[in-house]
């Protein structure tokens, strides 16, 4: 089943895509595996996820962490800290 | 009531208080965030995450009500392009007493800030950048969690 994969902010900026829809090879079952593979689509994915450790992701719409399992997850989000208030 | 929304256009804050006050308790607290025109700054670009954001917005909403006496609880974000000085956020609590209004009001600005996915492009002399998030926001997110 493909999965949509969301870019918001400085990251659909890198990406250069707001949303897109992917079928994952079997052998992704972390946020962290799916990044890995993502970042090898384009230089823009490359630079979008060249440090984990500025992103967040959300799974089905609930904040999660790079080393959860995506457990059947079909809305996948990566976006920078949020800035809202 | 209860109630959440995201919107383009301006609020009129005396007309949110005003549903507030026709709960008929005794104490209304609330908030209003403006946007700073510091360093230059002349304009701020609001964006969200359309569901995740409603929805994280109502999950605190249901906090503070689980964990102050609150009756009423408003919370209106704006989105989109806002000239310096433009109104970004009201918080709007009510209840018997002011210690249950004025903590819940601040609970939510506090995690609002933290939780809720809404991003800042600031615009200084024609040149966009993406607003840092701070950890003094943080801090004051965390320290609703360890009560």
């Amino acid at each position: 089943m493909p999965v949509t994969i969301l870019y918001f902010a400085h990251v659909r900026e890198l990406v250069g895509l707001s949303s897109e829809s992917v079928h994952l090879p079997p052998d992704i079952h972390t946020v962290a595996d799916l990044a890995d593979w993502l970042a090898k689509r384009s230089d823009g994915h490359a630079a979008a996820f060249v440090d984990p450790s500025r992103l967040r992701v959300a799974l089905d719409q609930i904040m999660s962490c790079f080393d959860q399992p995506l457990d059947g997850a079909l809305e996948i989000a990566f976006f920078p800290p949020v800035t809202g208030g | 009531m209860r109630e959440v929304r995201i919107q383009f256009d301006d609020f009129d804050p005396g007309r949110e208080q005003a549903r507030l006050e026709a709960h008929g308790i005794g104490a209304i607290a609330t908030f209003t965030g403006l946007v700073r025109g510091d360093d230059g700054v002349d304009q701020l670009h609001l964006e969200h995450y359309p569901g995740m954001t409603e929805r994280t917005l109502e999950a605190l909403c249901a906090e503070a009500s689980a964990r102050w006496s609150i009756d009423a609880v408003l919370l209106i974000h704006r989105v989109g392009p806002l000239a310096v000085g433009e109104r970004i956020v009201f918080v709007g609590t009510a209840s018997a007493h002011r210690a249950s209004a004025l903590e819940a009001c601040a609970f939510l600005i506090d995690r609002l800030k933290t939780d809720a996915p809404f991003w800042k492009k600031e615009r200084v002399s024609g040149q966009e950048r993406w607003v840092e998030a701070k950890e003094s926001d943080d801090a004051a997110s965390n320290r609703w969690r360890s009560s």
